[in-house]
């Protein structure tokens, strides 16, 4: 076909031998057989996508998108943060560490506490209804197990920060004291859980990128979290803590490691966290949740006193932003993985280009 | 009362959409208006918040025993897409308000008034079949017309089927069905007549099944669905290992700078 000659549509062309040459071919074909074979011009949009079991149906998608809004990733962002910063307020109490530390962990959780629920529930369809997801408790539904953990959560790390707070401003009483180490612990066993279960909630779906990684979601979306608490207690100036270093090290060597090991992956189900704009922003979250915050760290650790503080908060400020770019990309990457026609169909990607190219 | 299913065979549609104008209709579900998909006859694309039955029309070169009369024309085969109510269904499982319920039918029908709306069930069914309605804001699929059937009728699409390509009845006697209908096409030369029935995966069947002739990745038809729920172990265990060390890893840290912090405290 000679439709690479062709340059405007319906435009003047300058008549060359090979054009001329093609309109005898025409005249020859149509005098041998009485008819032109040839379809003319490739109409805007072909080849047109066929129904077959190299391209399925049409290349249509078979998997529906999830419906969630920008709410959602929001939430899995302050989730984790709030669920790992109440961990370490928590821990840090018990352990008698500095008492800015543990009430900066107190309400970094609390204002989780607050964020979460109103994200999730202004992501419902209908918001109104949201108490009827407290009719059942589901343990086979990660979202009826996240919604009450999210519960208890948000009660607890309310609480604590709440009696913490009137206990300093007007003296020490017990019913206070109570409530504060009842939250406390309860904001322990809840946080644990919510920083890393919309790991199991977005894990345990039909879309492939989602499934194919759910055993490792988890631990990567509670590094994630923890990255980011650890960078939000350091902003508020808990600079000088080893503690927060300790773990923020730890948490960046992980992210580390799941960039690795994404990157590393040639199956197919891996393509929208390395391919495209999905791809390119889980990247971003990765170097600047990982390496980017790990290196900062690690100056900060030989650099001298004034400078350590403004490494650490800059790694902090790294690690949030990456933890935030991280749960967008996930759920972008989810999007990418069920628009792809060929996964749930298990068509291999290299029949397609073939079939494409050749159709 | 039996536990029921459809039965949908390709060989018999003729594309005519009774189902889906029937469905329509009974179930008081709006209409989509008209977009061409411009590649393919089929206007719809796929089963949704609005399309509770979809008929798919698979175009293909011209091929005796496919479609048009003149040998020149393309080839088609129609079959009537629906909610496949299976038998371990990923969207009831993943139902938060516990809105999606099995019906004494068999049937996998979400209760209107007690879905908020979550969207849950869109990404945890198999088949891409349940949506959210995004004006209305709950979830919406084929209700395997439970209302009917509690009144003794069978289903609007397969009441309104002229050509009985749709079938409904009673799951085994349906089985029993679909095996000698497969005989006698087989016998009447279409090899390529298949059965789709994914009763070897963890969706262990489905209450709609499918004659179809060829592959029925060509249908949209995924050679192995499976019910989200498979997931679940794992992911719980990644969570159990990630609050273990996050847990250990806090402590480990904070104890070890309370100690230095004590030490240097004099306390």
């Amino acid at each position: 076909m000679s439709e690479a000659k062709i340059h405007v549509i319906g435009g003047t062309r300058v008549p060359d031998s090979s054009s001329e040459q093609r309109l005898v071919e025409i005249r020859q074909e149509a005098e041998r057989r009485g008819e032109v074979r040839a379809i003319g011009i490739r109409p805007s949009g072909a080849p047109f996508p066929k129904a077959s079991p190299e391209t399925g149906y049409y290349g249509l998608p078979l998997l529906k998108q999830p419906p969630w809004t920008w709410k959602i990733p929001l939430y899995f962002f302050a989730g984790g943060a709030a669920g790992a910063a109440a961990v370490m307020g928590a821990i840090a109490d018990y352990a008698g560490a500095d008492r800015k530390l543990v009430r900066d962990a107190r309400w970094i959780a609390a204002a989780g506490a607050v964020i979460s629920p109103a994200l999730l529930i202004a992501d419902l369809g209908r918001p109104a209804r949201f108490l009827n997801m407290l009719r059942v408790f589901k343990p086979q539904s990660p979202m009826s197990v996240g919604v009450w953990t999210l519960l208890g959560f948000s009660g607890a790390a309310a609480a604590t920060a709440f009696a913490g707070f009137m206990g300093e401003r007007y003296g020490p009483s017990l019913p206070l004291r109570v409530i504060e180490n009842a939250g406390q612990a309860a904001s322990l066993v809840f946080g644990l859980p919510f920083s890393n279960y919309t790991g199991v909630l977005i894990g345990a779906t039909a879309i492939p990128v989602w499934n194919q990684n759910v055993g490792d979601l988890p631990i990567h979306f509670a590094a994630s979290g923890l990255g980011a608490a650890v960078g939000l207690l350091e902003m508020m100036g808990n600079d000088k803590s080893r503690a927060l270093q300790a773990l923020g090290l730890g948490a960046a060597l992980f992210e580390c490691w799941e960039g690795l090991r994404i990157e590393g992956r040639g199956h197919s189900h891996f393509d929208p966290l390395k391919h495209g704009p999905s791809g390119w922003m889980t990247r971003a979250g990765g170097v600047l949740s990982g390496p980017v915050a790990f290196v900062l760290r690690a100056a900060s650790l030989f650099g001298g006193n004034k400078h350590s503080s403004a490494l650490r908060r800059w790694a902090g400020i790294s690690a949030l932003a990456g933890s935030l770019v991280t749960r967008i990309a996930w759920v972008q990457a989810g999007h990418v993985s069920a628009r792809n026609w060929r996964e749930p169909l298990q068509i291999p990607v290299e029949d397609q280009a073939e079939l494409l190219g050749g159709s | 009362m039996s536990v029921t299913a459809f039965l949908t065979d390709s060989t018999l549609c003729i594309g005519c959409k009774a189902c889906e104008v029937a469905c329509k209709e009974w179930n008081g579900v709006t209409g989509d208006g008209l977009d061409w998909s411009g590649f393919s006859y089929d206007n719809t694309g796929s089963i949704g918040a609005s399309t509770w039955r979809h008929v798919k029309f698979v175009e293909h070169a011209p091929e005796p025993g496919f479609g048009g009369n003149a040998p020149e024309m393309n080839s088609w085969s129609f079959s009537s897409d629906v909610c496949k109510h299976c038998e371990n269904a990923g969207c009831l499982e993943a139902c938060p308000t516990g809105s999606i319920v099995r019906t004494e039918f068999g049937g996998v029908y979400v209760q209107p008034d007690v879905c908020n709306g979550c969207g849950y069930c869109v990404v945890s069914c198999p088949f891409g079949v349940v949506e959210r309605n995004e004006d209305d804001g709950r979830a919406f699929k084929c209700t395997f017309c439970y209302d009917r059937q509690k009144a003794g009728l069978i289903p609007a699409c397969a009441k309104a089927c002229p050509t009985e390509s749709i079938q409904f009845g009673e799951i085994d006697t349906l089985r029993g069905k679909a095996e000698a209908r497969l005989e006698e096409l087989r016998r009447r030369g279409m090899r390529d007549a298949t059965l789709y029935d994914p009763l070897d995966t963890s969706v262990g069947g489905t209450h709609a099944m499918f004659i179809v002739r060829g592959d029925p990745r060509s249908y949209n038809l995924p050679p192995k669905p499976e019910v989200p729920t498979i997931y679940l172990k794992k992911g719980w265990a990644s969570s159990a290992v990630a609050a273990a060390v996050l847990l250990g890893g806090t402590l480990l840290a904070f104890l070890a700078d309370g100690g230095r912090n004590g030490r240097r405290n004099g306390r």
